[in-house]
């Protein structure tokens, strides 16, 4: 696929050029700033947008704000974000963009997790959902009080699945059999009250949703 | 805790404070005070009958003369009353006054009118205290010999007598606080030196905030970057490697240990990180970090949006460093962190359930807070009894 890629460290923008070559896709523009990433996604129509958050480095978070705009611009455009530090703030009004479809919002460190970050890219380019597992801890974390009415075993389900992980992935990250992964998933759908008969992405955002309903704080 | 005053002798040990000399000196300050008023009446009276007999033209001199005695007087009862005041709280010291402005001083105007308020009113409360706490007991001793149906006031009596030393010292110390409100140093009569010491002070926090700025903006442009970097080339390398070679489990290795060099990175740069709170404001962020808190901490902080930037840090730093060593030390199964402003304060307050025992001195992050808290002209307290709970209090000014 086509993707554009704006991140002001020369040292980050060559790695992830070459990380993203490396897995076949083609750069068609690598920029260092907010200004120039909106020209090049004008000009070039990309598959995907991959930037930084803060843009120049310490300065504001005009990389966000650029993510934000060429969203509300166009809502099927896919973005990836990447952060220094989770702000799940920043991360919601991601999500508030284009239903929360095609979107990805990654720490920094996760680059060095190659193969997962180009999976990554690849789930947000089609569409996917995908947030850092940080940000989906602080998510859950936030609704301490419904939350602790799962079972612990609930609990690490509903985690990997905010974070866009099908029943067949859960099951082997946790070893557990494929028929006990949708029990999990019954139970807990009933407990949180939300509709069971979604699947796939629809899941992940109602997951999301009511993860999110609980409010700053 | 060192006892200075006798307000503090007195709550500290209600009853041991009897066998001290503190009820004795309350006793002797209150005798002073109302010996001091009845001279001061006394000489004042003199030339004050003079106006009410005399005729105009010595009415006038004695007015004349009875504000430029007052005028000197003030000064002199002023120095009298800092002196006594050692009896039942620390010494007091006189305002600093730039040589040749006496007469411009406010000090020295708040002398006199005290000078006056402490020869009358106060000297006359003196002496009602004195005379409930003595005179009137052994009035109501005498009554029944006059009624014997009366005999209750003598259990009256008894009661004043035995609550003498508290009432004594109660209104004595009360004495000595007003005292030391009204004569005590305000803002620059406290000198220039000290002065010197709080723009010292404020310029190191300054430096302090400005290092600290900069380390985290380093370590996020420039480390963190570059072992991201090293870990992308890493990973790429190890995709050109046959899963079964040697070379294959070292870079795995390598690969390992700079993800849990990053984390250390991340958790490092996270403790100085005042970016959020730059971002967000220090609700904001310090919500954020108790909820980072791997113990459940119900965070209720109601204040002010625009709290000045160094007071706003300290606060950040005091709450996450207390947070960390909830996390850490205290085995804590709930906490909960408070932050109320009240006129030039932001009180600050962390509790938890554990196991109690915190002790400054044992080198957990707690003498660090407390330094911190102490240069931004902080009150930094803390009760952790053993077996919990723990309560820490930071009263932060922000005048």
């Amino acid at each position: 696929m086509r993707v554009t890629v704006a991140e002001d460290a020369v040292l980050m923008r060559e790695g992830l050029v070459a990380l993203l070559e490396r897995f076949g896709h083609t750069v068609v523009a690598a920029v260092g700033d907010a200004p120039a990433l909106l020209g090049a996604v004008r000009h070039e129509r990309p598959d995907l947008v991959l930037t930084d958050v803060r843009m120049p480095a310490g300065d504001d978070d005009s990389g966000l704000r650029a993510a934000v705009t060429l969203r509300t611009d166009d809502p099927t455009l896919p973005v990836l974000v990447l952060s220094q530090y989770v702000q799940p703030v920043a991360a919601e009004a991601l999500l508030d963009t284009g239903g929360g479809t095609g979107i990805g919002y990654l720490l920094k460190d996760r680059v060095a997790d190659v193969t997962g970050f180009a999976a990554a890219a690849a789930q947000v380019a089609g569409g996917g959902t995908v947030l850092d597992p940080e940000v989906v801890h602080q998510l859950v974390r936030r609704r301490r009080d419904p939350v602790s009415r799962l079972s612990p075993r609930e609990r690490e389900v509903l985690d990997l699945m905010a974070q866009g992980r099908s029943n067949g992935e859960i099951a082997e990250l946790l070893v557990l059999s494929g028929a006990a992964v949708s029990k999990h998933v019954r139970s807990l759908f009933t407990k949180l009250d939300l509709p069971a008969e979604a699947g796939g992405h629809r899941r992940v955002l109602a997951v999301l949703a009511w993860l999110r309903s609980g409010g700053p704080g | 805790m060192r006892i200075a005053t006798a307000w503090q002798a007195m709550d500290q040990r209600p009853l041991r404070f009897l066998l001290t000399a503190w009820p004795w000196r309350s006793l002797a300050y209150l005798i002073t005070g109302a010996a001091l008023g009845v001279v001061v009446v006394g000489v004042f009276a003199v030339p004050s009958a003079g106006l009410v007999l005399g005729g105009v033209p010595l009415a006038v001199s004695t007015a004349v003369l009875l504000v430029a005695a007052t005028i000197a007087v003030g000064p002199l009862l002023a120095v009298l009353e800092r002196h006594r005041i050692r009896l039942v709280d620390e010494p007091l010291p006189a305002p600093s006054r730039p040589p040749g402005s006496r007469w411009r001083a406010p000090s020295t105007w708040r002398e006199i009118g005290f000078a006056l308020l402490s020869a009358t009113g106060l000297a006359g409360l003196d002496a009602c205290v004195l005379g409930c706490s003595f005179v009137l007991p052994v009035l109501l001793f005498g009554s029944p010999a006059d009624d014997p149906a009366a005999w209750p006031l003598v259990i009256v009596g008894v009661l004043l007598l035995v609550a003498a030393p508290w009432t004594i010292t109660a209104w004595a110390g009360a004495r000595a606080a007003l005292t030391r409100t009204v004569l005590g140093p305000r803002g620059t009569e406290l000198g220039a030196g000290l002065a010197d010491v709080a723009t010292t002070r404020a310029r190191l926090v300054g430096a302090f905030e400005t290092e600290r700025a900069r380390i985290e903006r380093d370590l996020h442009d420039g480390a963190q970057q570059r072992l991201v970097a090293v870990g992308v080339s890493l990973g790429l390398a190890r995709l050109d490697v046959d899963d079964n070679s040697a070379p294959a489990a070292r870079l795995d290795d390598a690969r390992e240990q700079l993800g849990l060099a990053l984390g250390e990175l991340r958790d490092l740069i996270r403790g100085l990180d005042p970016r959020m709170l730059a971002d967000h404001g220090l609700a904001a962020a310090v919500t954020e970090q108790a909820r980072r808190c791997p113990v459940p901490v119900e965070a209720d902080l109601r204040l002010p949006d625009r709290l000045p930037p160094e007071i706003a840090s300290t606060a950040y730093f005091v709450l996450t460093e207390a947070l960390t060593n909830i996390a850490r030390h205290s085995g804590a199964g709930a906490a909960s962190v408070s932050g109320r402003s009240h006129a030039d304060q932001v009180i600050l307050e962390i509790r938890d359930d554990g196991r109690g025992g915190a002790d400054p001195a044992a080198g957990s992050g707690l003498d660090g807070l407390a330094e911190r808290v102490a240069l931004a002209g902080g009150r930094f307290r803390l009760s952790s009894p053993a077996g919990g709970p723990t309560l820490l209090r930071v009263e932060l000014p922000c005048g």
